[in-house]
């Protein structure tokens, strides 16, 4: 293709074909393919294909006025604080039954435990079972094709299966994500990420209490 | 006998090469200079994060701030439908305005500079020095990030500014894994005093699936 064909025209007028000598003018491509390669080489390293992913996290609206604060009524018999500590540590307690006026509210016992499957996720699909056990079984449906349904809609029914569970029969655990000033970064976003893996409904990062930093002080290292 | 030459026909690749080399130059689009490297934790959340509308805080290990907004944005059509816009010039403005409200005064090409970079991270003082610099090493000199203390919340200034301008404009806090969780806090809080509640945290995807999916029936 890249080669000029040539006429026949250095056939002699007597039909004695002369030697096929090929006069075919071969363009060398060489230095174009060297360029070609470099120029695509620098595009595929330069290149940005996968854009970054983002996990979204809504903070509880900040009100200056703090009367109002003191209005929302959380069911201490399914909340949890877990605190992270700044060396990788990680700690639950179970806030029992706090709602009684004039008795001083109840906390368990601190437990310590760790960032793995075993540890904090255990925790948190145990709690959790009844939301994560229909979600997982809405999946498996949706996998094996025994039902239809577009992504979107999947999603619209897993908040449905996680506002049930919260709302109305109010089983699901409810998380405080305390983290101390020293905390890492990673560690927040680890659990965050584990909330979602785990499909727990509500959870909020609040501020650790004062008494919460003087136990942490003394919990097991 | 003559000596011929092998004769590869270079043409397909040739062909080839090209098609690739069309295909890369129309679908690239420039990986942004990084201020620093930062290594942005692990997650399973595979949303993308917007490329345009869009303002980036990165904190880096050693807990400095940096901003970054993207110049494009969106704006209301004349029946109020929202559209794509390339030529708002958010960065331009931005800078005007610090530049006003800090009695700085830039000139054109100094924020002609400034519409074409990436993120920085530096306080007001040190703005003009950054632009003028030529010099990598200078430049990287400057950025020492930009206070974020509540008696001299710079960050404040320019996320208001910049929030105002451009309404739309989601947040992304983009963090290394090794950073503080107070210097996170302290950003978020910023965001917070300026009405933004929702985050976008910037992560690396990891897919995680639920091992104990047998364990829990």
């Amino acid at each position: 293709m890249a080669e000029i064909i040539e006429s026949d025209s250095g056939a002699k007028k007597d039909g004695k074909r002369r030697s096929p000598k090929k006069m075919g003018a071969g363009v060398d491509m060489t230095p174009m393919v060297d360029l070609i390669c470099l120029l695509i080489t620098f595009f595929m390293l330069t290149t940005a294909f996968a854009k970054p992913k983002v996990m979204e996290i809504t903070m509880p609206e900040k009100d200056e006025d703090t009367s109002k604060k003191s209005d929302i009524k959380v069911a201490a018999d399914r909340t949890y604080s877990i605190i992270l500590d700044e060396e990788d540590r990680l700690y639950w307690y179970w806030h029992k039954d706090s709602e009684v006026d004039g008795v001083a509210p109840v906390f368990s016992k601190w437990n310590k435990t760790n960032y793995g499957p075993d540890g904090i996720r255990k925790f948190l699909l145990e709690k959790n079972e009844a939301t994560v056990k229909e979600i997982t079984e809405l999946k498996d449906k949706v996998t094996k094709g025994e039902i239809v349904m577009s992504n979107d809609t999947l999603n619209v029914r897993i908040k449905e299966i996680k506002r049930k569970y919260n709302t109305e029969l109010k089983k699901s655990p409810i998380i405080l994500i305390k983290a101390v000033e020293k905390a890492k970064y990673r560690n927040l976003v680890d659990i965050i990420d584990e909330m979602a893996i785990c499909n727990v409904a509500s959870y909020a990062v609040v501020d650790p209490m004062a008494d919460e930093l003087e136990i942490l002080k003394n919990a097991p290292k | 006998m003559k000596k011929k030459a092998p004769h590869v026909d270079m043409t397909p690749m040739v062909d080839l090469f090209s098609l690739l080399l069309t295909f890369f130059m129309l679908t690239t689009s420039f990986r942004p200079q990084e201020a620093a490297v930062i290594d942005t934790p692990f997650s399973v959340s595979d949303k993308q994060a917007p490329d345009k509308n869009l303002i980036t805080v990165a904190i880096t290990k050693d807990n400095k701030v940096y901003f970054d907004m993207s110049n494009s944005g969106t704006t209301l059509d004349a029946q109020g439908k929202e559209i794509a816009d390339t030529a708002t010039h958010y960065r331009r403005e931005l800078l005007k305005q610090i530049g006003e409200q800090k009695q700085i005064n830039f000139n054109e090409k100094e924020l002609q500079t400034f519409e074409t970079g990436s993120s920085f991270g530096m306080p007001f003082p040190l703005l003009k020095k950054w632009l003028n610099s030529t010099e990598p090493q200078e430049k990287e000199g400057y950025m020492v990030g930009i206070p974020i203390d509540t008696a001299d919340n710079q960050l404040g200034l320019w996320v208001r500014i910049a929030r105002v301008l451009n309404p739309y404009a989601e947040v992304a806090i983009k963090g290394d894994g090794e950073a503080e969780y107070s210097v996170i806090k302290r950003v978020m809080d910023i965001m917070q005093e300026n009405k933004v509640q929702k985050f976008n945290l910037v992560t690396n995807l990891q897919k995680e699936e639920l091992e104990g999916e047998a364990t829990i029936q």
